[in-house]
C-alpha cells in the first residue's frame, strides 16, 4: 500500500502539467455541456472526441477523456435541477427533489448541493480506487449473472416502498416500464418481440427518450396549466449562495457516507451509476427523519443520489483498468480508446503501465477539484436562467429536449415518441401514476431479465442457483428485506397502535 | 358538463379521466400479452422464453387496470381533471409542439425549431420581432455549430439545408 | 461482426486475384460534405472501435477532404444500421461496418434486408476466433478440453459468447458438432464481459476474439487452446513467456473441424455509382498503408486480407450461403 502512495505522488507530478490541468479544464467544459443535453451522454461525448485524441500522449488523452465523463456527470444535474429534465440517467434520481427545491426558489442551494455531493462521491471512490484497487477488483470477478441479477433485484427492492399513490396504480406505472424495456431485440433468444414488425421499434423505447418525455415534456404541460409562469421565477441570485449552502451540508454526512458506499459497490458490481442513484435515494427516503417530505423539495433527496451516481461512476473506472470490462457504457468507450493507444487495459496494465494508470488516478483527484470550482462559480448563472420568461424558454426547452430524443439514437421516430411520452406523464401525473417506478423499471428491467435468464442457462433451469453461495444469498437475503421492509413497517405500526388503546 | 361544486369553472372530471387512463393502460396491457404469445410464453428447458416475463407483466398490468377502473367509477363525479380553460392552456403548447414534431422528418430540425420558437415568442409571448428573431435564428444556429460543427453529431436535415448545400 | 469464411475455405481467395485490375484508375468523384459512417452496433463494441480508429486515422492523415461522422445504429442486432443503409438509396455520404449480422440479424430476426440490397464496397480484415479456457484448468490443449467435453453429460461445459444467433453460437454449434456433445450456450452483451466471466469462472470457455481476451492472457488468466482458421497466425510477438499468437495452433490440427473468419467490411448504399465506390475503396486502400492501421492489425491479430469488387462480391456470396446452411442445421432462423 506504501508502494501505491510513491506511485500516487509520481502520478500527480505528470497530472499537474499545466497542459494536463488545461486539458482538464476543457474537457470538464465539454463535459458539462454534453452532460446539460439530454441524449447526449457521457459515453457519446468521450466516443465522439475519441479521434481527436489520436495525436496527444496517451495520458493526457485520458485526461481529456476522463475529464469530459467528470463534466458530464456534473451537467446532468443542471438541468434536471432547473427544469426537470434529466440530462443523463443518473440524474433522474436528483429531478425528484431538485427541481421542486428549484421551484421554492432553492434553485441555487439545490445546484450547490449537487455539485458539491458529486465532488463528495467521486473524491470518496478514488480513494478507494488509490488504496484497495487489486483487492476490489478480485471482488468484482466473484460477479457472475445470478450475482448480478440479486444486485438489480436489491436496487429495486430498496427504492420500490410504499408510496402515497394507490398501489394497484404504482404496479401499473412499473409494469408498463417492465413491459416497455422489453421491446426489441431479446438478447437471451435473438427474437424480436413486441415489435408487430415495425421497423420504428427495433430499439426499443430507450430510457431517456421516456424520461426526456415523461419528466421534461409533462412538466412544461404542468406549467401551461397553471398559467404562463415558471415557478421558480422568484429565486434571489446571491453569490454567497454557495456558502451558505455549504454551511448547512456537514449535517448529512451520514446519508453522503451510505450514499458513497451504495456508489462504489454499485460501480464495481457493476450495476452503474444510474441504479446506484436510484437506490441511494430510496435509502435515504427510509432512512432519513425528513423522509416524509421526500419529493417536496428536502435537500438530502439531491444529496444521496448525486453522491451515489458520482462514486459509482467513478469507481466503474476500476474494473476497466483492472480488468479490460467496463463498469459504464463511457467506460466501454474509454476501453477502446486505451486499446486504440496501444494501451492493453487488464490485470497487467498496473504493472506494466504503473506510469500512466497512477497518472490517471491523480487527474482524478485534481480534474475533480478543478471540476468542483468551474462548476460552483456557474451555479449563480444556471440559476437565473429561471428569471428568463418561460414564453422564451419554454420553446427553447422543447427544441432541447427533440434534440436530445434524437441524438440519443440518431431517430427522428424518437422525437415523436418523446412528444408522446410528455402527453403520458403529464396525463399519468394529473390521475395520480407515480412516475419513478415507471423509469426504474424501464433502467433496470431489461438488464435485470438478462441476467435472471443468463443465471437460469447456466443452472440449467434451477431457481437455486440465486441461493447456490454466500455472496449471492447475502444480497438476496438483503434485497427480500428491504422490499419487504415497508409492510413490516405497517405491521408494527399496527400492532403499536392495538397495544396501546386510547 | 358538469359543473363544479365551486363553480369556478367547467371540465372534464377526475372520474372520466381516471376512467380513461385506466381502459388504456388495459389495452396496452392486452397488446403486451398479445405480443408475448407471439414470441413464445412457456417455461423452456433452459428458463424462460422471450414472452415469458412480458407476458405476466401484460397480465398483471390488466389485472391492476381493472382494479383502478374499479375505483375510477366510484370517484365523485363532480370533482374536475381541469377546466376547460386551463386545458386550453395546455393544447395551446401541445398543439404547435405536435406540429414541430410531425415537421421534423419532412424539413429536418432546424427549420420547424425555428418557426416553433418564433410562433411561441409572437403568439404567446408578444414579444417584439427583433428579439423573437434573434432568439428563434440564435438557439438553432448555436446547436448547429456546437453539435454538428464541433462535436460533429449530425441532425435531422430536410431540402433547405440540402438546397443550402450543409 | 465475424464472417465465416467457413468450413472449406481456400477456393475464394483464388477468384480474387484476377478482380483488382477492375478498377477504374481515376477516382473523378469526391465526397463535398460530411460523410456518414453507420455502426450497426454499440458504442465500444469491435466494429465501433475499428470504425473510430478508422475516423481518427482518416482525419489524422488528411486522407479524406471532408470529415467523417461515426453514428451508431444498433437497434434490433444492427438491423437498424443496414435498413438506413438499404434506405438511403443513391446517397454517396453514407457507409456502413459490418459485422456478421450483415448475415445473421436477417436471418434469426427476419428483418427484411441483405447484403445484396446495399453496395459492397471492400472487406478491410478478418477477425479471427480463439478457443478459451481459465489458465487454471487443466485443459493445456484443444484435445485434452475436447476429451473432458466428451467425458460429461450433455450441457455439463459452459460456453459464452456475445449475443443469441450469432457469430459466437454459430461457432459454438459447429464445435457441438465436431465434438458431439451439447454445451450450455450463455450470451453476454459484449466481448469484455464474456473475457471477465471466463476470468471470474462463471464459464468454462469462451470464443472470444483475440483483442478481446488478449489482455487476459497476458495477465495468465486465460489460455488460448486452438484459432479457428485454416493455418496459424502470422503474428510472432511475446505475449506470455515465449508464447504469442503464432503459437497457438489451429483447432483443425487439434482435432476440431471448425473453422470460422468474421468480416469487417465496407458497404455503401444502393444505386452509387461505379466513381463513388471506387473514392471509397482508395480511401481504405491509402488508409491501409498508414502505421496505426498496421498496429490495429497486430494487437487484434487481423487476418489481414482484403478484397473489392468483384472478388469481394463471391466471397459475400460463399459466406452467406455457409451461414445459411449452419443457422439452418442449428435452428437459428426466424419462424415467420
Amino acid at each position: 500500500m506504501f508502494e501505491n502512495f510513491i506511485n500516487l505522488y509520481h502520478g500527480f507530478h505528470i497530472a499537474a502539467d499545466p497542459f494536463n490541468i488545461l486539458l482538464m479544464a476543457v474537457g470538464i467544459l465539454l463535459g458539462v455541456i454534453i452532460g446539460v443535453l439530454p441524449g447526449l451522454g457521457g459515453a457519446n461525448g468521450v466516443a465522439i472526441l475519441l479521434p481527436l485524441t489520436f495525436s496527444m500522449s496517451p495520458t493526457s488523452a485520458i485526461i481529456l477523456l476522463t475529464c469530459i465523463y467528470w463534466g458530464a456527470l456534473f451537467g446532468g444535474a443542471i438541468t434536471s435541477v432547473l427544469f426537470n429534465i434529466p440530462g443523463e440517467p443518473w440524474s433522474v434520481a436528483t429531478t425528484f427533489d431538485g427541481h421542486p427545491m428549484a421551484r421554492n426558489g432553492k434553485a441555487g442551494e439545490a445546484l450547490t448541493a449537487a455539485f458539491t455531493s458529486s465532488f463528495v462521491g467521486a473524491f470518496v471512490a478514488v480513494i478507494m480506487i488509490t488504496l484497495i484497487a487489486p483487492l476490489v477488483a478480485q471482488f468484482a470477478l466473484q460477479f457472475g449473472p445470478a450475482e448480478k441479477f440479486a444486485v438489480y433485484f436489491l436496487a429495486f427492492a430498496s427504492f420500490v416502498g410504499m408510496s402515497k399513490e394507490p398501489p394497484a396504480k404504482t404496479i401499473v406505472s412499473m409494469m408498463i416500464g417492465f413491459a416497455l424495456a422489453a421491446v426489441g431485440l431479446d438478447m437471451v433468444t435473438g427474437q424480436l418481440r413486441l415489435t408487430f414488425g415495425s421497423t420504428e421499434l427495433l430499439n426499443g423505447f430507450d430510457f431517456l427518450i421516456a424520461v426526456i418525455g415523461l419528466f421534461g415534456i409533462g412538466e412544461i404541460l404542468l406549467t401551461m396549466e397553471e398559467g404562463l409562469e415558471f415557478r421558480g421565477k422568484a429565486a434571489k441570485i446571491d453569490p454567497r449562495i454557495v456558502w451558505k449552502t455549504w454551511k448547512t451540508l456537514p449535517k448529512y454526512w451520514a446519508t453522503s457516507l451510505r450514499s458513497c458506499i451504495i456508489g462504489c459497490w454499485m460501480g464495481i458490481t457493476p450495476a452503474g451509476a444510474t441504479p446506484a442513484s436510484f437506490m441511494a435515494y430510496g435509502v435515504a427516503k427510509r432512512i432519513s427523519k425528513n423522509g416524509k417530505n421526500f419529493g417536496n423539495g428536502e435537500i438530502e433527496g439531491v444529496i444521496a443520489p448525486e453522491t451515489a451516481a458520482h462514486a459509482a461512476g467513478t469507481s466503474a473506472m476500476l474494473p476497466m483498468l483492472a480488468l479490460g470490462v467496463p463498469g459504464s457504457p463511457t467506460a466501454a468507450v474509454l476501453l477502446g480508446g486505451l486499446l486504440i493507444w496501444g494501451l492493453q487495459p487488464g490485470p497487467m496494465l498496473f504493472v506494466e503501465q504503473s506510469e500512466f494508470v497512477w497518472g490517471l488516478i491523480a487527474s482524478m483527484y485534481l480534474g475533480n477539484v478543478v471540476g468542483l470550482i468551474l462548476v460552483l462559480t456557474t451555479v449563480p448563472l444556471f440559476a437565473s436562467i429561471l428569471r428568463i420568461p418561460f414564453s422564451i424558454i419554454a420553446p427553447v426547452i422543447l427544441v432541447i429536449c427533440a434534440i436530445g430524443a434524437y441524438t440519443v439514437n440518431n431517430n427522428v421516430f424518437d422525437v415523436i415518441m418523446m412528444l408522446v411520452f410528455g402527453v403520458l406523464g403529464y396525463v399519468l401525473k394529473k390521475t395520480n401514476y407515480p412516475l419513478a417506478p415507471l423509469v426504474l423499471a424501464i433502467v433496470l428491467g431489461d438488464s435485470a431479465e438478462e441476467a435472471f435468464r443468463q443465471s437460469l442457462l447456466s443452472s440449467g433451469g434451477s431457481l437455486g442457483i440465486f441461493f447456490s453461495n454466500g455472496l449471492v444469498s447475502t444480497i438476496m437475503g438483503i434485497g427480500i428485506i428491504a422490499g419487504i421492509w415497508p409492510l413490516l413497517q405497517i405491521a408494527l405500526n399496527r400492532f403499536r397502535r392495538v397495544a396501546q388503546p386510547a | 358538463m358538469q359543473q363544479a361544486p365551486h363553480g369556478a369553472g367547467s371540465g372534464p372530471t377526475q372520474r372520466n379521466a381516471e376512467i380513461g387512463v385506466a381502459v388504456l393502460t388495459l389495452l396496452f396491457g392486452l397488446i403486451v400479452i398479445y405480443g408475448s404469445t407471439l414470441v413464445g410464453i412457456g417455461w423452456g428447458s433452459d428458463g424462460p422464453q422471450a414472452g415469458f416475463f412480458p407476458f405476466y407483466v401484460g397480465l398483471i398490468i390488466c389485472g391492476c387496470s381493472i382494479i383502478n377502473l374499479l375505483h375510477g367509477l366510484r370517484e365523485n363525479p363532480t370533482e374536475l381533471f381541469s377546466e376547460w380553460s386551463q386545458l386550453g392552456q395546455v393544447l395551446r403548447v401541445l398543439i404547435p409542439t405536435a406540429i414541430y414534431v410531425a415537421l421534423v422528418p419532412f424539413l429536418g430540425i432546424y427549420v420547424p425549431s425555428v418557426i416553433l420558437i418564433s410562433v411561441f415568442m409572437k403568439w404567446l409571448g408578444k414579444y417584439g420581432t427583433p428579439l423573437t428573431l434573434a432568439v428563434a435564428l440564435g438557439v438553432p444556429a448555436f446547436f448547429y455549430i456546437t453539435l454538428e460543427r464541433w462535436f460533429l453529431i449530425p441532425l435531422p436535415k430536410g431540402p433547405l439545408e440540402a438546397w443550402l448545400g450543409l | 461482426m465475424k464472417h465465416f469464411h467457413a468450413l472449406g475455405l481456400g477456393a475464394v481467395a483464388a477468384l480474387g486475384m484476377t478482380a483488382l485490375s477492375m478498377l477504374p484508375a481515376s477516382a473523378a468523384w469526391e465526397p463535398t460534405k460530411p460523410v456518414e459512417f453507420i455502426v450497426p452496433a454499440g458504442t465500444g463494441g469491435g466494429a465501433d472501435q475499428m470504425a473510430r480508429t478508422l475516423q481518427g486515422i482518416i482525419a489524422k492523415h488528411s486522407l479524406m477532404s471532408t470529415q467523417l461522422v461515426v453514428i451508431n445504429k444498433s437497434g434490433g442486432a444492427g438491423g437498424e444500421g443496414f435498413l438506413d443503409v438499404k434506405n438511403a438509396k443513391g446517397n454517396p455520404h453514407k457507409i456502413v461496418i459490418t459485422l456478421s449480422n450483415l448475415f445473421t440479424t436477417p436471418l434469426a430476426t427476419g428483418i427484411p434486408f441483405n447484403w445484396k440490397d446495399m453496395t459492397p464496397v471492400a472487406m478491410l480484415a478478418l477477425d479471427e476466433f480463439v478457443l478459451w479456457v481459465n489458465a487454471s484448468e487443466p485443459y493445456k490443449t484443444a484435445g485434452d478440453y475436447v476429451a473432458a467435453i466428451k467425458a460429461a453429460p450433455d450441457g455439463t461445459f459452459k460456453m459464452g459468447g456475445t449475443g443469441s444467433k450469432s457469430e459466437d453460437q454459430i461457432i459454438t454449434v459447429a464445435f457441438e458438432k465436431a465434438v458431439g456433445k451439447k454445451m450450455t450456450y450463455i450470451p453476454y452483451k459484449g466481448g469484455g464481459e464474456v473475457a471477465v466471466q471466463l476470468v471470474g469462472g462463471h464459464i468454462n470457455s469462451s470464443v472470444n476474439n483475440p483483442i478481446e481476451a488478449v489482455s487476459q492472457w497476458r495477465g495468465d488468466k486465460v489460455r488460448p487452446l486452438c484459432v479457428f482458421d485454416s493455418k496459424t497466425l502470422p503474428y510472432t510477438d511475446k505475449i506470455l513467456g515465449d508464447l504469442s499468437w503464432s503459437s497457438v495452433p489451429t483447432c483443425v490440427s487439434s482435432g476440431v473441424d471448425v473453422e470460422y473468419l468474421m468480416l469487417r467490411g465496407i458497404f455503401m448504399p444502393p444505386g452509387v455509382t461505379d466513381e463513388q465506390v471506387a473514392y471509397f475503396v482508395e480511401l481504405f486502400k491509402k488508409v491501409r498503408e498508414t502505421p496505426e492501421w498496421k498496429q490495429l492489425m497486430k494487437d487484434g491479430a487481423f487476418n489481414q486480407t482484403f478484397m473489392a469488387g468483384a472478388e469481394f462480391k463471391t466471397w459475400l456470396e460463399a459466406a452467406e450461403a455457409t451461414h445459411k446452411g449452419l443457422m439452418q442445421e442449428a435452428g437459428f432462423i426466424a419462424g415467420n
